[in-house]
Parts: C-alpha cells; structure tokens; sequence
C-alpha cells in the first residue's frame, strides 16, 4: 500500500551548518498511527513542521523528499504544495492558549477555513463543524460557536482544534505534542478523543511527543529521534518488549513507574549518551548533503 | 472575570468624561456659526481686554472677555476648535494609516522588508519632530493641507514602530502558522488574522495622535507657521496671549486650559478603548 506520509533520508541544516535532522527516514501508512519519541530538543516538531511547509525561516532542506500520497512536495511549486498541504493535512497543535485567534468567534473561525479554502457552501461547513463539535462531545455546540477562544478552557479549546483538525477530513494529521500543555486528568480524555476519531475517519497521524506512556497507549509504530537521527524504529509493542538501541532501552527505563512511586528517577545514562553522540559526530564527518 | 469587570468600572468615568469633553469641543466646533456668540474677527477697539464674565467690567455677551483688539475670546476658541479637529482627525488618520500599514508588512513578513522599513523610521526618527515640522510647513507653504501633510508625513513613525512590534509577536503566534497550514495566502492571513489582533494599539495610539496633532497644529500656528494669521486657531491666541499676559491673562489661560483638556481627553479616550477592544480584557 502506498504510505500516506514517506519521508526519505531528510536532512536540514541551520544557517551555522549545524545539522537538525540527519537523513530521517519514516512513514505512516494510511489509517496508522506513528508516534515520534524524543528528547526535547532532538527534532521532533521539526520534522512535523518540515511535512506541513512551516519551518523556520533559517531552517534548510539540504537532502531528502517529502511525499504526501505519493506526490513528492519538492517537485511541486509553492503554491501547489501549499493546496496540496492544506487539502490532505492539518495539524492539532501543542498549546491551545495560541493556536486559535484571540480576536474571532469559534464558529466562523472553524468554517472559514472549509468555506475559504476548500469551497464548501456555509450551511454544509456549520453542519460539519456542528457533527465534529458533537464528536468531541461538546455538550453545547451553540455557546461555544458563539464564544472567543478566551472564555473556554484549556480542555475544551484543544477539543475545538481537534474537531477542526477532523472537520476537512485529511487523510494525515500531525499532532504536535497536543496534551503536553494540559492538566494530567484532561490529558486522558484528549488521548482518547484523538484515539477515537482517528478510528472512525480512519486518518494517519505522525503523534510527536516525549511521553512513553502516550506512545504506548495511543500509536502502532514508534519512531525514537536522538539529537535529529532516528536510533530505532519498531511496532510500539515490540519496541516495549525489546528495545533494541541502547539509548530506547535507557529512555524505557528512565520512565518513573506508577507501580514504585518513591523510587529516584533515573536519567539516561551518560555512557549511552556519550557513545550515540560519538556515532553521530563519526557520521556526520563523511556525510555531504546529496543535492543543494 | 471579577477582575475583568472591576476594571471597566474603574474606566468608565475616564472614558465619559473624556468622551464628554470631545463630544462637547467637536459639537462647538460643528456648529460654531451658530453657537458662537460673536464674530470671532469682529474687531471694537472699544471694547478691547474686557475681562471674562464674572469679573468687574464685564459686558454681557462677552463670556470670557476679549483680547487686545476687542475680539470676543470664546468666540474665538469655538471657531479656533475647527481647525484643531480637522487637523487632529485628518492627520492622525493620515499618519495612522500610512504608519500601520507599513508597520503591519515590516512586522509580518520581516526579512528585507523589515530591514528596509525600520532603517526609514531611524532615520526618520533622528530628526527633532518639531524642527522637522517646522521645515516641512517652510518648504510646503503655510496652509491647512500642508499642516496636515507635515505631521502625517512626521508622526508615521509611531504608529509603524509599535505596529510593527505587535505584528512581529502576533505572526509567532500558532494560529497563524495553522492559517499558514490550512493554505491561507500570505496578504489574507496578514489581514485576516493578524490585523484584527493589533488593532487596540491602533485605535489607542490614534486617539494618542489626534492629542499630539492638536498640540503640533497649536505648536505651528505659535509660531506663525500654520493657517492664515486670519483664522483664529489656538496657538495663535496663545502666542497673543502670551503678549498681553500682564494686561489681559484670559486670552492666554483659556485656550491653554482648553488645549490640555483635549489633549488629556484624547489620551484617555485612547486608552479607555483599547481596554474596551483588547478581547481578553473585555
């Protein structure tokens, strides 16, 4: 089957040359979810933003390609790519607090984009935003259509960004980090809000976060990025049962354990750090950007 | 909430009371044929430094007395207001419209159009404002256009620098980059989603400006350089009231109470209404 989302030997490099992803090859099969485990700092929400066209201006592809069902967005021209981006993808992002315009009504700030951009007549966009909103169980899909981003809580506004990520149907949706900024308890509905949904539309999602736990309950193959490389990936199943890569065996064991909660915590251990930032230096030493 | 609400309260007697006053100053100076109760040029050298009414000597009909050559000072303040409006109104728009609209460019698409529209407004800001007025008006010729041209042309800089500003932190925003996302165009996003979030500090900082115009505007006919030396306009019955401070104080106090009680109120006002817009303290 063809992979909704392939991403082949990607590389960027910050203007100092310092590289932040080293050739990344990952990708999610239509209907799966991938989820992209990493240190802060490690590439993560790089890689999301490469895949949805918004990275940093100083960022730079130097090697690899992007395809989204199969059509590889560096042949296409920007505006194309930017249609075939906004049509087959969206994005549930990390803080609900920023993600919605302050100075808009919900409603229109949900249909705008399916009436706008995909054409929808208004009356079938407030329908479809009125089904999401229900399948989010909004219990009053009338107050918050009419409220500002402001008067509803943390909770409720990622529900909001969830039903609008659903609402245009995309066939891959990339969820950066989308529980990280809430309270533990609404952490779990929202995990099972976009458990749920993703089921019945049976959309993709590259899930990028730092939570094993979240890795563990929510997606069926695990990427794990160390420092923009990706050190192992597997079926989350078996990457819990044997990890292979000494640094996803330290990162399993550095999870704090509900079953021991007065042990320490543990970091990763240095000498695994040491070796895997030794292996990268050695890589990146032969390696040249195979185009541009 | 509670706090939200304390605070509108805490506001709403600066707002009416500056509303108040502006309301009241631009309906004299709307209706300032009707209501003034002299010919503000009429000059009686008979009745020359009468003083304000309820001191001795005072003539009915003369309520805040007269100046040195018998013209009736209220009369004077009323019509001298028109051209305080019209320029406060017409020059800050000018200013504000120019000022915003650059700034919004140079703070959302940043790069070269920032480099180039920042390095203006230094250079721009470098020279002193009333100096600048000053040589403007010279080489523009005296006149109310060409009054309203200078301070457009001086005072963009304000509006493009904290515009600009707000633009720049606005565009960080995460809505913005799911506009960016969901395939919206670079202009509509620009004026779609970012302008509705930077315009309290517009309408605040345009209120500000009409306050600034009406002191430039005064500042230009002090010395001589605004509308002709007919028309009565503020400054100029300052600067002929400075003259006559020992025989007559009215003719310089009154206009200057009434200068900084429009300029405090267009001040306030601005800051009553970007509490008002700001929708997350509203």
């Amino acid at each position: 089957m063809e992979p909704c989302l392939d991403i082949r030997s990607l590389s960027a490099v910050l203007p100092n040359g310092q590289r932040v992803l080293r050739s990344v090859s990952l990708s999610v099969q239509p209907g799966e979810v991938r989820a992209l485990v990493g240190e802060s700092g490690a590439g993560k929400t790089m890689i999301g933003k490469a895949v949805l066209g918004v990275l940093p201006k100083s960022v730079r592809i130097v090697e690899g390609e992007m395809l989204i069902e199969g059509e590889d967005l560096g042949r296409l021209d920007a505006k194309a790519r930017r249609t075939l981006i906004g049509a087959r993808t969206a994005l549930i992002p990390q803080d609900p607090l920023t993600a919605l315009n302050p100075s808009r009504r919900i409603g229109p700030q949900m249909t705008d984009r399916l009436v706008r951009i995909l054409g929808w007549s208004g009356a079938r966009a407030d329908q479809r935003i009125r089904q999401l909103l229900d399948e989010v169980h909004i219990r009053d899909p009338e107050r918050v259509l009419k409220s500002y981003p402001h008067e509803l809580s943390g909770g409720m506004r990622q529900r909001v960004l969830i039903a609008a990520a659903f609402a245009a149907e995309p066939r891959l949706i990339v969820a950066d980090e989308p529980t990280t900024a809430l309270d533990v308890t609404v952490q779990k509905q929202i995990l099972r809000l976009i458990a749920q949904l993703q089921r019945d539309h049976g959309t993709a999602i590259l899930f990028v976060t730092h939570d094993l736990g979240v890795v563990a309950k929510i997606s069926q193959k695990v990427s794990v990025l160390y420092a923009g490389k990706v050190v192992e990936e597997a079926e989350t199943a078996r990457l819990f049962a044997a990890p292979q890569h000494a640094y996803t065996q330290a990162l399993i064991a550095a999870t704090p354990r509900y079953t021991d909660p007065y042990a320490s915590l543990k970091p990763v251990d240095e000498s695994v750090l040491a070796g895997l930032t030794a292996e990268i230096a050695a890589a990146d030493k032969d390696w040249r950007p195979s185009h541009g | 909430m509670d706090e939200a609400r304390i605070a509108r309260r805490g506001l709403s007697p600066r707002l009416w009371l500056a509303g108040g006053w502006l309301v009241l100053a631009l309906l004299a100076a709307i209706f300032a044929p009707l209501i003034a109760p002299q010919d503000p040029l009429a000059q009686d050298l008979m009745l020359e430094r009468l003083p304000p009414f309820w001191l001795d000597g005072a003539e009915p009909g003369y309520w805040l007395g007269t100046d040195s050559l018998g013209r009736d000072l209220l009369s004077r303040l009323i019509f001298g207001g028109r051209i305080a409006f019209i320029v406060a109104f017409a020059a800050a728009t000018s200013a504000c419209v120019l000022g915003s609209a650059l700034g919004l460019i140079a703070g959302y698409f940043g790069g070269w159009a920032d480099r180039i529209i920042s390095r203006i407004v230094d250079v721009w800001m470098a020279f002193p404002p009333v100096l600048f007025a000053i040589l403007l008006v010279a080489v523009l010729g005296t006149g109310l256009s060409s009054v309203i041209l200078a301070i457009a042309i001086i005072d963009w800089t304000r509006f493009c620098r904290v515009i600009r500003a707000e633009a720049m932190s606005q565009a960080r925003m995460d809505y913005v980059e799911s506009a960016r996302i969901a395939g919206y165009g670079r202009i509509g996003i620009m004026l779609r989603e970012v302008l509705p979030n930077v315009l309290p500090s517009v309408v605040a900082l345009l209120s500000l400006e009409m306050g600034i115009a009406v002191i430039v505007e005064a500042i230009l006919s002090f010395v001589n350089l605004s509308i002709s030396t007919d028309d009565p306009t503020w400054g100029s019955i300052i600067a002929e009231g400075r003259l006559s401070i020992h025989q007559a104080w009215w003719v310089l106090v009154f206009p200057l109470i009434t200068l900084i009680l429009t300029v405090l109120s267009f001040s306030q006002f601005g800051e009553a209404l970007k509490a008002r817009f700001d929708p997350v303290l509203r």
